[in-house]
């Protein structure tokens, strides 16, 4: 079959080259069955399209076309990644928390007897380079309604984030841009934004890597389902209206790499996004729960109406029959096409049974909420064959499908793979030959100078953009290694989260840098004394048309399924972004994992920042785990040298997990007061964080180890962590560590003088390092005020306050979770 | 007593408040925006979000909300009212505090550990402050920096209508730093940090804000005793 040689875009599908004004319609595509259709510019191929006409037995109206080229892109039929990631089911650890998974909107995981916590990581690169603030809001939005479509409260959002250069001029569009949407929308959504990263690096120019987490939690009985069950039932559309926004985001711009001119032309490919009404419909979805009044739910994201249509009515086997003419428009002149595959953000698609349907309506009314019925559920046949997807447009019958033909029987492809001829050469190249400081005053300026580089430096110009206070319950948030959650204000239930990776080290061994992204978000959650239970992953990558990419994918597939399981911690969902590529030249390969983690009491939280010493000849720290000589993909190399080469750093697992135990006894019977995880920029960023966090210095003395003082302060060897102990405690610490075989070495005191010493080498006051540390990002993307009041403020985090005199009040309890709906003008009861 | 905490749509830190208004030990009752009826309430907090989604301006929406006319009868008859962030905003558009809140002069939303002074200590939301006494809380904002004309703020300044001004660092560029104003009568107080989000050890850079919800409570017991001692 040949192509017209050039279609107009997506919105012009419905009109065929008969020229007719009419719909494409089912009767119109059996009697035209040799009409050229524009299947490639869809991004279809031939193979594909010859696919879908064996299944419907005829071509496809428009539609129909539009709706399996989106159904069956990279982005939402996960083709080329398919066959990888079973590994994460097939490897997952034996666990009993699990009550929803892979393939879920996101997973579910139980943390006590009433209470689960629903989590997932997404990307949204491709749209945030194309348009910044509307690309960065509208991921948070869709994140989050993944979490409210499992029937949680979204309590929280994280945002890992990567930018090209720091001073690349667009990096200067970008950087500014993605912040200000993400806490445009998350702070207008009422989420705190409780940690993320922060890093530049010249691979991801023209491709930066947006991702959000967002965590929501919910009792464990109000589980939502998304299958359209029920025959009979009604199908409602709630939430905002349709308009042109986003057609095509998921095939024509989340799943093609773009050549260098092309992102403007993509912009009306992004969704805008509207916080509010996506309050309102948090909001509503869940009064609509806690009175049981949905049977099934599904979110619209990626593929809007086309993905929520076909996957609710394929997970239950039953039909559907929708009257399109329905959907409320924003713009009335919208095809049927569009209308499917819009992508306009903040809907929700609803199964409710006949007779709950006027109270649905009432509580969208309250909320002030679009509300529409636009269909129902339809039988499957009797000998059990699933029932068709009827879809008509005012008496046009333009689709007739069977739904899971579009939502489960896409394409796999086994894409070939080939290692990268470079890795050997790459491998060779060992950052542990260059030229290293020698002397104190050298490793002074190393110091100094890795603190004010760009993914070391103070990121508080960004992380000030979001709330982190918002729904009271916010333990600890940026700059901690964790976000960490209370969950239950009655009896202290809480969870740490991090996300982390590190594209550096995955580029030089993608299977041992999935383990080690993995390791350090693990690690940034034990050490704050939480139990981690979980991860979910967001695996950014090149083109899979690329075989040395989909090599890296494959690797990275497959250490972070053997390092789940080896660490016990499931993989519950997550996301996958391909065509992160300008051209030949692709990202590094950026797995970014969120570990969640567990505290029964959160009030034993351990922080980051070194606090006022307990006594006045200070307290003791220690280093646990073990440093060797690793400096390969390191945060030194590739500031002072701008080297990448070498092996990354080893991964111990087992390693991982006992400093893991160590930390949550400790935190359980108080012997350790700040910890910090040792990962980018080494022992000596360590330093710099914790002694500004509260403004206390640090005395530190190197052991006759054999390792340099340079490799003391700058290797990033994995598994590592700097605790406090107050004097007294260091015996029944010590045993504690030995007893799991974590080893430690003593580093020196914490001191109330702020000056930042190492013995024998060089010693700063701690303003000069704050200096260096803090105004990198605010010099590079600006926005001091002007005027009298240009003094930015240095305020030194106060040191965590003592528990208060217990106020006259009863006890504080939850209403995190809203139980019980709360009527107006009743008292606003406590709840657990 | 019985605080009241306002939920509009877009209403995002009304649960907080009704949390602080719990651990000062009062009761929390919640008011509907919809709903005129303010259910006997002694006081109101009007919470921090983004009401009507800040259509228009910031609380340009909600000044006209059903429960809002009650408010404002009620306020001009001496009931507490306490404004945060978007409170402020709502207060400042019903003509109860003089004065407007616009964008912050960077442009940016800023959320940080923000020390303020407090200087009226009159009011029913501050008396339990010493004068000029500095506390820390949280400030967020993206259209938080306060203006009025000179003449307004000479006089909000002669009269002792301050009752709080940023120090170490103003985070919006408000004019003669003020982060907060009371009315003559001193029972409505609009304040751009957030109290209710320094009431806990756990979760907050201090408990310093709990002094504004144990204030209402320790004014309210006190005119209870006055009406209780005239009959």
């Amino acid at each position: 079959m040949t192509q017209p040689e050039k279609s107009t875009g997506f919105a012009a599908t419905d009109v065929l080259a008969t020229g007719s004004d009419e719909p494409d319609t089912v009767e119109k595509a059996e009697k035209s069955p040799d009409e050229l259709q524009p299947f490639i510019d869809l991004g279809l191929k031939d193979d594909e399209y010859a696919k879908i006409r064996e299944i419907l037995g005829r071509r496809p109206t428009a539609s129909e076309l539009a709706m399996y080229s989106i159904m069956w892109s990279e982005h939402c039929s996960y083709k080329s990644s398919k066959v990888h990631l079973k590994q994460f089911s097939e490897k997952a650890p034996e666990n009993t928390r699990m009550l929803a998974g892979i393939g879920e909107n996101a997973g579910v995981v139980q943390i006590s007897d009433k209470i689960a916590v629903t989590f997932k990581v997404e990307s949204h690169n491709h749209p945030s380079y194309v348009e910044p603030y509307q690309g960065a809001a509208t991921g948070v939005g869709g994140i989050v309604r993944d979490i409210l479509a499992m029937g949680a409260r979204p309590i929280a959002v994280m945002d890992p984030l990567r930018f090209g250069a720091h001073d690349h001029p667009d990096t200067a569009r970008v950087l500014p841009g993605v912040v200000a949407g993400i806490g445009g929308y998350g702070n207008c959504l009422g989420l705190p934004n409780i940690g993320g990263e922060i890093v530049f690096d010249p691979c991801y120019q023209g491709n930066p890597l947006v991702n959000a987490l967002s965590i929501g939690v919910l009792p464990v009985e109000r589980l939502q389902k998304k299958e359209a069950t029920g025959t009979g039932n009604i199908v409602v559309l709630l939430g905002a209206r349709t308009g042109r926004d986003g057609i095509g985001g998921v095939s024509v711009l989340a799943s093609a790499t773009f050549a260098e001119d092309e992102a403007e032309q993509r912009r009306p490919s992004v969704q805008v996004g509207d916080p509010f009404m996506e309050k309102l419909l948090i909001e509503s979805c869940l009064e609509l729960y806690d009175a049981g009044l949905v049977s099934g739910i599904q979110d619209l994201g990626g593929a809007g109406l086309t993905c929520a249509l076909t996957e609710t009515a394929a997970a239950a086997g039953t039909g559907m029959r929708v009257w399109l003419e329905r959907v409320p428009l924003r713009e009335a002149s919208m095809s049927p096409t569009e209308i499917l595959a819009s992508e306009s953000q903040e809907r929700m698609l609803l199964i409710v049974t006949p007779e709950n349907l006027d109270e649905v309506l009432k509580v969208a009314e309250k909320w002030g909420v679009w509300a529409t019925a636009i269909g129902e559920v339809t039988a499957a046949a009797e000998d059990g064959t699933p029932g068709r997807l009827l879809i008509s447009w005012n008496d046009h019958v333009v689709v007739d499908v069977p739904p899971g033909s579009l939502a489960d029987d896409g394409p796999i492809y086994h894409r070939p793979i080939r290692e990268p001829n470079d890795i050997m050469l790459l491998q060779a190249d060992r950052a542990e030959t260059l030229p290293r400081p020698g002397t104190g005053d050298e490793l002074r300026e190393t110091l100094l100078r890795m603190a004010a580089s760009p993914n070391l430096c103070d990121k508080s110009w960004v992380t000030e953009q979001y709330d982190r206070y918002v729904l009271g319950n916010t333990v600890l948030a940026q700059p901690e290694d964790s976000g960490v959650l209370r969950i239950d204000e009655e009896t202290g239930l809480g969870v740490a989260l991090s996300v982390d990776g590190n594209g550096r080290f995955a580029r030089l061994d993608p299977y041992e840098g999935a383990k080690l992204a993995l390791a350090e978000s693990y690690r940034n959650v034990a050490v704050t004394g939480a139990e981690p239970i979980a991860i979910s992953d967001c695996l950014n990558f090149g083109s899979p048309e690329d075989p040395t990419v989909m090599w890296q994918f494959s690797e990275a597939c497959r250490g972070l399924a053997d390092g789940c399981l080896e660490l016990g911690t499931p993989v519950t969902g997550g996301n996958v972004s391909f065509y992160n590529q300008t051209g030949a030249a692709a990202i590094h390969p950026t797995p970014v994992v969120g570990t969640l983690g567990v505290f029964d009491d959160v009030a034993r939280r351990i922080p980051m920042g070194f606090p006022k010493p307990a006594k006045a000849n200070g307290d003791l720290l220690f280093l646990l785990g073990e440093t060797r000589t690793e400096l390969s993909g390191s945060e030194w190399a590739w500031v002072t040298h701008n080297h990448l080469g070498g092996r990354p750093p080893k991964v111990d697992l087992a390693a991982e997990q006992a400093l893991g135990k160590v930390m949550a006894k400790a935190s359980k019977s108080g012997l350790v007061t700040a910890a910090h995880d040792l990962s980018d920029g080494g022992l000596a960023q360590v330093l710099v964080e914790s002694t500004l966090r509260h403004g206390v210095g640090a005395k530190v003395t190197f052991p006759e180890d054999g390792n340099s003082a340079f490799v003391h302060l700058f290797s990033e060897s994995a598994g590592r962590a700097v605790v406090v102990v107050p004097r007294g405690h260091d015996k029944a610490f010590l045993a504690l560590a030995a007893e799991h075989g974590v080893p430690v070495t003593p580093l020196g005191v914490t001191t109330e003088e702020k000056v930042l010493q190492v013995e024998g080498q060089f010693s700063i006051p701690l303003d000069e390092v704050r200096e260096a540390w803090s105004s990198t990002l605010r010099d590079l993307f600006g926005g001091e005020l002007a005027g009298r009041n240009a003094q930015p403020a240095v305020v030194e985090a106060p040191v965590a306050v003592e528990a208060p005199e217990a106020p006259a009040t009863e006890k504080v309890q939850s209403i995190t979770l809203e139980l019980n709906p709360q009527t107006p003008g009743g008292p606003i009861t406590p709840q657990s | 007593m019985r605080i009241g905490v306002v939920t509009f749509p877009g209403s995002l830190d009304d649960g907080d408040a009704a949390r602080a208004a719990r651990i000062a030990g009062a009761e929390a009752i919640r008011l509907w925006h919809g709903d005129p009826d303010l259910h006997g309430v002694d006081a109101v907090v009007l919470p921090g979000g983004f009401s009507y989604g800040d259509a228009l301006r910031c609380g340009a929406i909600a000044r006209f909300a059903p429960v809002m006319e009650s408010i404002i009868d009620a306020a001009r008859g001496g009931l507490p009212v306490l404004g945060i962030c978007n409170g402020f905003q709502i207060l400042c558009e019903a003509h109860l505090l003089p004065g407007a809140l616009t964008r912050n002069q960077h442009l940016h939303f800023r959320n940080r550990d923000q020390w303020l002074k407090v200087e009226a200590t009159n009011t029913a939301w501050t008396n339990g402050f010493t004068a000029d006494q500095e506390i820390l809380i949280p400030v967020k904002n993206g259209e938080g920096c306060f203006v009025a004309d000179p003449k307004t703020l000479d006089a909000l300044e002669a009269e002792g209508r301050v009752v709080a001004r940023y120090i170490k660092g103003n985070p919006n560029g408000s004019q003669r730093d003020i982060a907060g104003i009371t009315n003559e009568a001193g029972n409505v107080v609009g304040i751009m940090p957030h109290p209710e989000h320094a009431v806990e050890a756990l979760t907050g850079p201090s408990l310093d804000g709990l002094g504004f919800f144990t204030s209402v409570l320790r004014s309210l017991a006190k005119d209870g005793q006055l009406a209780g001692g005239q009959q």
